[in-house]
């Protein structure tokens, strides 16, 4: 297992998830997705960090998880307030405004 | 040994000025939360005059070059604390009137106005990316903060979604560049230069995902379609703060990652950067004279702004960064000079936003409608106001740059938009207003102080510019 398996993985997992976010409907699904995206770059991170000999991919990484959680905080509240008031989950009803 | 630290003095008002007015918060009259409000604008003055201690110190890093303390930090962070004094004072009434007076609102101001700051001084990309974070989670709840409108909620989650995709491409740029260079730190980063053969096409894969990333978040060609419908939706003194605040700071980042970590790349960003400052100016400039709501055409405007400020990247010189920090500086002054007449005029639920509602503005509010005037000939660039100089100095920048091609499309750009501001003109100048007309809100003694000022900046900015303009290309110099 060298470096380029690693980034391979990660590229794929990216793609997956950047596939994810333009083809899901729901808004949960489409946070997972980007939740991905992000993992994907944390592994990139990782594997880089390993191969360079430094710590300070691993430091990234732990940076990156805390505002993972914070923007999952946000996120699922903004997600909420809008069920409270349309009563949906798909990224098509959010069509009060366009042009 | 403290003194060393005392560039981070700004920060620290700022954030312990948020976390006391949450802890205040609760122990707040409804009705008096505009106290809070009063709170921020203090705290961000503040931090403006204790910035002025650091003004043309030598240039020197803290925390192993995370921090960096120089002219271009304080004049962005300047910029910036003026902006959220401003959102502040501004949104105090339009709070109470569209019962959303809460004080977590200045809270969020000013932490979003913290994560600007560190975005303009960043030397390091860890630093940068939790500085453009700390700025997105916090305009992300304020674009949703009128918790029971679907419009402000749809704004809120089309910001949150887009604006987390974009964070998961800075992300990844971030990675592949770490691991092509070895480091995070900008200077590392620009010692180590151009890499060998395929390391090198994984840098530029970095650097293109890096630059999607700040597409997003600047509101770029192709990657705007978001910009419009947040700005629409959004709570009005949110607009007008994410219209020129995230913006300048996406600049400010931008131009130091470009010019201070990767100048060795400068062929390929400046290639691609030329590419998208055409599509962003001309797709901007031509759906603005489609819009019919104010907020939504002003949107577009921005993203046009926007293409024209990328001109002064592109050249890659000294002279075009300081005409980027100058312009800055009057689209700051003319986008919330206008959108703070918008806000004010409007009526509770983003009534009273529309081109036709401001039918016959000349007679019942002669002052505002000059002011208005003013701001969009501005933002036009017609001679004698500070939009015309800014435009002037990014184009001949361009010229001298040898971009003469995109100075051309610069200028025919802006004779489109002279279109659709004139014309909320002639509608205000020329048209009566209909019978049953909502008439315009009256506007607090504050607000019209600041719009005045805005006015008399405009101008004075239009008329006699060397002082900010030295300002700027002085804060600019670090840069190259």
């Amino acid at each position: 297992m060298g470096l380029h398996h690693y980034l391979i993985l990660s590229a794929l997992l990216f793609a997956v998830g950047a596939a994810g976010v333009i083809v899901k409907k729901n808004i949960i699904a489409i946070f997972l997705c980007i939740e991905l995206m992000l993992n994907a770059a944390n592994l990139s991170f990782v594997a880089f960090s390993r191969y360079l000999d430094q710590v300070h991919g691993q430091i990234f990484v732990f940076f990156v998880m805390v505002v993972a959680a914070a923007e999952a905080a946000v996120g699922l509240a903004i997600t909420i307030t809008l069920y409270r008031n349309r009563r949906t989950l798909n990224v098509d009803d959010a069509d009060l405004m366009k042009w | 040994m403290i003194a060393t630290y005392l560039p981070l003095v700004p920060q620290l008002i700022l954030i312990t000025a948020g976390i006391l007015v949450m802890l205040l918060e609760p122990f707040t009259a409804p009705g008096r939360k505009g106290r809070l409000g009063q709170m921020a604008v203090i705290a961000s003055a503040l931090a403006a005059y204790s910035l002025g201690f650091q003004w043309n110190s030598t240039p020197r890093t803290l925390f192993h070059g995370m921090f960096i303390v120089d002219n271009f930090t304080m004049f962005f962070q300047w910029l910036f604390l003026v902006i959220t004094a401003i959102a502040a004072l501004v949104s105090i009434r339009f709070n109470q009137r569209e019962e959303i007076e809460r004080g977590e609102y200045y809270a969020l101001l000013l932490f979003a106005c913290s994560g600007m700051s560190l975005m303009a001084a960043s030397g390091d990309l860890i630093l940068t990316f939790l500085a453009i974070e700390i700025l997105s989670i916090a305009t992300y709840v304020l674009a949703g903060f009128k918790r029971s409108d679907a419009h402000s909620n749809e704004s809120a989650l089309k910001y949150f979604l887009l604006g987390s995709f974009a964070t998961a491409f800075l992300l990844y740029g971030i990675a592949l560049i770490y691991g092509t260079s070895g480091s995070t730190n900008y200077q590392v980063i620009r010692d180590v230069g151009t890499l060998p053969g395929q390391v090198q096409v994984t840098a530029v894969a970095g650097l293109v995902l890096l630059l999607v990333g700040f597409g997003f978040k600047a509101a770029l060609v192709p990657f705007h379609a978001w910009a419009p419908d947040v700005y629409q939706g959004a709570p009005t003194p949110v607009t007008a703060f994410m219209t020129v605040g995230p913006k300048a700071a996406a600049f400010a980042a931008l131009l130091r990652i470009l010019a201070q970590a990767l100048p060795a790349m400068a062929d390929d960003w400046t290639r691609l950067l030329w590419a998208v400052s055409i599509l962003t100016m001309t797709l901007g400039n031509v759906v603005a004279v489609l819009q019919t709501d104010l907020k939504r055409m002003l949107a577009y405007s921005a993203i046009a702004h926007a293409g024209y400020l990328l001109i002064g990247v592109v050249t890659n010189t000294g002279n075009g960064f300081g005409a980027v920090l100058f312009y800055l500086v009057v689209y700051t002054v003319m986008n919330l000079g206008a959108l703070t007449i918008v806000l004010s005029l409007s009526r509770q639920g983003d009534k009273r936003v529309n081109l036709e509602d401001y039918a016959g503005l000349s007679r019942s509010a002669p002052f505002i409608a000059a002011s208005l005037s003013v701001f969009l000939i501005s933002l036009a660039g017609i001679p004698l106001t500070g939009g015309f100089l800014g435009k002037f100095y990014l184009f001949s920048a361009a010229v001298e740059a040898g971009y003469i091609g995109l100075a051309v499309i610069g200028v025919l750009n802006s004779v489109v938009s002279v279109y659709y501001y004139f014309r909320v003109m002639v509608v205000m100048y020329m048209r009566e207003a209909a019978d049953n007309a909502l008439p315009p809100e009256p506007i607090s003694p504050p607000v019209l102080a600041i719009i005045a000022i805005g006015v008399a900046g405009i101008l004075w900015l239009g008329v006699y510019p060397a002082d900010i303009l030295n300002l700027a290309s002085n804060s600019a110099l670090t840069l190259k």
